[in-house]
C-alpha cells in the first residue's frame, strides 16, 4: 500500500476538475457580491443529501435539485422586493439546514457518516462521482465560456446590460444552475459546511494579482488546483477531514499573496 | 407591455411628425396599487434636450426606464423611432474593485468596437489618457465621462442620462454639461436627462419635465423657473416671484405632494 491507493487518486482527481471550476465561477461569485447566496447553498445540500437518502437516488443529483429549488425561491423574492436578499437567504439557509437534519434524525434505519458529509471525506469520491465531476464540468465550462461576456456586462450594471439587449433573467438564471451543479459536484470532496470556500478564496487571492477578469479567473483556478493537492496530500498524511485542509491550504495561499509584493500590477 | 410603431402614424392615427425620436401617451406605472407615474405624455425630438427634475421619489428614474423598455408599463403607450439607437447612462452604481477591468475593458463590455472607435469616443468625452486606467481608480467625474463615451461609441440618436452629474463637483458639473451640450450639435442627438441640480441645468436645456408622480408643468426652462409649482417644489431661489408665466396648470399640490 501507498500512495497510489485508488481511493487518494480519485480525490486528488475529483478535486483538481472542482477547482478548475470554481475558478471562473468563483469570479462570479465575488464579483456580483453572491458569496452568502453560495453559503445559502451549500447548507441547503445537506437537505438534498437527506432526500438523497430518503428517495434513495445519486446523492448528487439530490443536492443539485434542492440547490435549484433554493435559487428559484430566491429568485421570485428578488422579484417581489419586499426583502432584502440577506433576509431571504437566512430563511432558506436555515430552512434547508434545519429539514436535512430532521430528514435524517427520522429516518432512523439510515447510519450516515454526517461528519464526512460536513467536511469531506477523501474516502467516498466514487469512479462513478469522477465520471459526474469531469462530465458535468465540463459541460458546465462551456455553458459558462457561452455566458461569459454577458455576465461580465450583467456583473458591470444589469440594467445598462439590459438596455443595451442582454437578457439578463436568462443569464442569472442559467448562472444559478451553473452555482447549484458545482457545489453538487464539489460537495463530497470539501464537505457541505465548506463548499463554497473553494469558490471564493482562490479567486480571492488571485484579485491581487490579476489585470483582468480572465487573469483573475485563471489564477483562482491555479490557486484552488494548488490548494487541493496540498490539502489532499495533508489529509493523507496526518488523517484529517479532506475539507478543512484543502480551505486551510487556500488560506495559506490566500494571505501570502498579500505579503507578496505586487505593485507592478496597478488594476 | 413596449409598443414600437412606424415612423409618422401608429394604429389609432397618433400623429408622430419625422422629427419625433420618442414619444409617451397618458403612460404609467403601479407598483401594486401604488401609483409611481401616471398620464405621463411627453416628446423627445432630434436634436432637443430634455430635462427632468422632480424630488426625490418623483419617479424621475422610473420613467426613463420605462421609456427605455426596462420595465413594463402599466398602461399607455410608448412610441419610438423604428431602431431607435439610444445611448444609456444609468446611474452611477456602485462599483465592486474586486471586478478588475480597465477603461478599454468596460467599453467593449457588450459590443465589439475596434480601438480606433474606443480611442475617438473617449477623445469625444475629453478622457482618452485614462485608457488604460482601471475603473476602480477613476473619479467621480472621469467615471462619468468614461461611461458618457461608452454611451456614445454606439452612435445613439437618443441619449439617456441618468443623474450624469453624480458625483462630479461643482466646476465639473458645468462643464460636463456644457459638454453634453456641445454632443448634441455634433453628433445631431436627443438628449433625455434626470438632474437634481436646477440651475446648472438650466443653462444647457432646450426643455424641462417638473415631475412629481405625473407632469407638473413644463416649458423652457426661464417660464418653469417661475412656475407656481415648480416654486413651491424647489422653494423661492427667486426674487420675482410675481412673475407671469406662460404656460398652462390644471391642479395644485398640498404639502405631502398629492393632488
Amino acid at each position: 500500500m501507498t500512495l497510489l491507493d485508488d481511493f487518494f487518486w480519485r480525490a486528488i482527481i475529483a478535486g483538481l476538475g472542482v477547482a478548475v471550476l470554481a475558478g471562473p465561477l468563483g469570479c462570479f461569485v465575488v464579483w456580483r457580491r453572491m458569496s452568502y447566496l453560495g453559503d445559502t447553498m451549500a447548507h441547503s445540500a445537506l437537505l438534498g443529501i437527506a432526500l438523497g437518502f430518503f428517495l434513495n437516488i445519486d446523492l448528487m443529483i439530490g443536492v443539485f435539485a434542492v440547490a435549484l429549488v433554493v435559487a428559484l425561491i430566491l429568485f421570485f423574492f428578488q422579484r417581489q422586493k419586499m426583502l432584502t436578499n440577506d433576509a431571504v437567504l437566512g430563511t432558506l439557509s436555515h430552512a434547508s439546514l434545519a429539514m436535512g437534519v430532521l430528514i435524517i434524525s427520522l429516518m432512523a434505519w439510515i447510519r450516515i457518516d454526517l461528519m464526512g458529509y460536513l467536511f469531506g471525506d477523501i474516502l467516498a469520491v466514487s469512479l462513478i462521482d469522477l465520471y459526474w465531476i469531469y462530465g458535468g464540468g465540463i459541460l458546465i465550462l462551456v455553458i459558462l465560456l457561452m455566458l461569459w461576456r454577458p455576465l461580465l456586462a450583467i456583473t458591470f450594471d444589469s440594467e445598462l446590460a439590459q438596455a443595451e439587449g442582454i437578457s439578463v433573467l436568462v443569464v442569472q438564471l442559467l448562472f444559478m444552475l451553473l452555482i447549484a451543479a458545482v457545489i453538487a459536484l464539489s460537495m463530497k470532496i470539501i464537505g457541505i459546511l465548506l463548499v463554497t470556500s473553494l469558490l471564493i478564496i482562490p479567486v480571492s487571492a488571485a484579485r491581487s494579482f490579476s489585470n483582468t477578469p480572465e487573469q483573475m479567473a485563471l489564477g483562482g483556478a491555479l490557486i484552488g488546483i494548488s490548494s487541493v493537492i496540498l490539502g489532499l496530500f495533508t489529509s493523507l498524511y496526518f488523517d484529517t477531514p479532506s475539507g478543512p485542509s484543502i480551505v486551510i491550504a487556500a488560506v495559506l495561499f490566500f494571505f501570502a499573496v498579500q505579503i507578496l509584493p505586487f505593485k507592478q500590477f496597478k488594476y | 407591455m413596449l409598443t414600437t410603431v412606424d415612423n409618422n402614424v401608429d394604429e389609432i392615427g397618433f400623429e408622430i411628425s419625422n422629427q419625433t425620436l420618442i414619444k409617451s401617451q397618458s403612460l404609467s406605472f403601479l407598483i401594486g396599487e401604488k401609483k409611481i407615474l401616471s398620464g405621463i405624455s411627453l416628446n423627445i425630438s432630434k436634436e432637443e434636450i430634455v430635462t427632468v427634475i422632480g424630488p426625490n421619489g418623483a419617479g424621475k428614474t422610473t420613467l426613463l426606464r420605462l421609456l427605455l423598455g426596462l420595465i413594463p408599463v402599466s398602461s399607455g403607450k410608448i412610441f419610438r423611432k423604428q431602431k431607435l439607437r439610444i445611448g444609456y447612462l444609468p446611474q452611477r452604481a456602485v462599483y465592486n474593485p474586486v471586478l478588475p477591468l480597465s477603461v478599454r475593458r468596460l467599453m467593449n463590455l457588450t459590443g465589439n468596437f475596434s480601438k480606433i472607435q474606443i480611442e475617438a469616443s473617449l477623445d469625444e468625452t475629453g478622457v482618452k489618457a485614462l485608457k488604460d486606467k482601471p475603473v476602480s481608480q477613476l473619479s467621480g467625474g472621469e467615471y462619468q465621462r468614461v461611461m458618457l463615451a461608452r454611451a456614445l461609441l454606439r452612435n445613439p440618436e437618443l441619449l439617456v442620462l441618468d443623474e450624469p452629474v453624480q458625483g462630479v463637483d461643482y466646476m465639473g458639473e458645468s462643464e460636463l454639461y456644457n459638454l453634453i451640450g456641445n454632443l448634441r450639435k455634433k453628433l445631431g442627438c436627443g438628449v433625455l436627462m434626470v438632474s437634481h441640480n436646477l440651475h446648472v441645468v438650466m443653462a444647457s436645456t432646450d426643455r424641462v419635465l417638473c415631475l412629481n408622480q405625473h407632469i407638473c408643468c413644463e416649458g423652457k426652462p426661464k417660464d418653469v423657473t417661475q412656475h407656481p409649482e415648480y416654486l413651491r417644489m424647489f422653494g423661492l431661489k427667486t426674487t420675482n416671484s410675481m412673475a407671469i408665466y406662460n404656460h398652462h396648470h390644471d391642479h395644485e399640490h398640498d404639502f405631502s405632494g398629492k393632488f
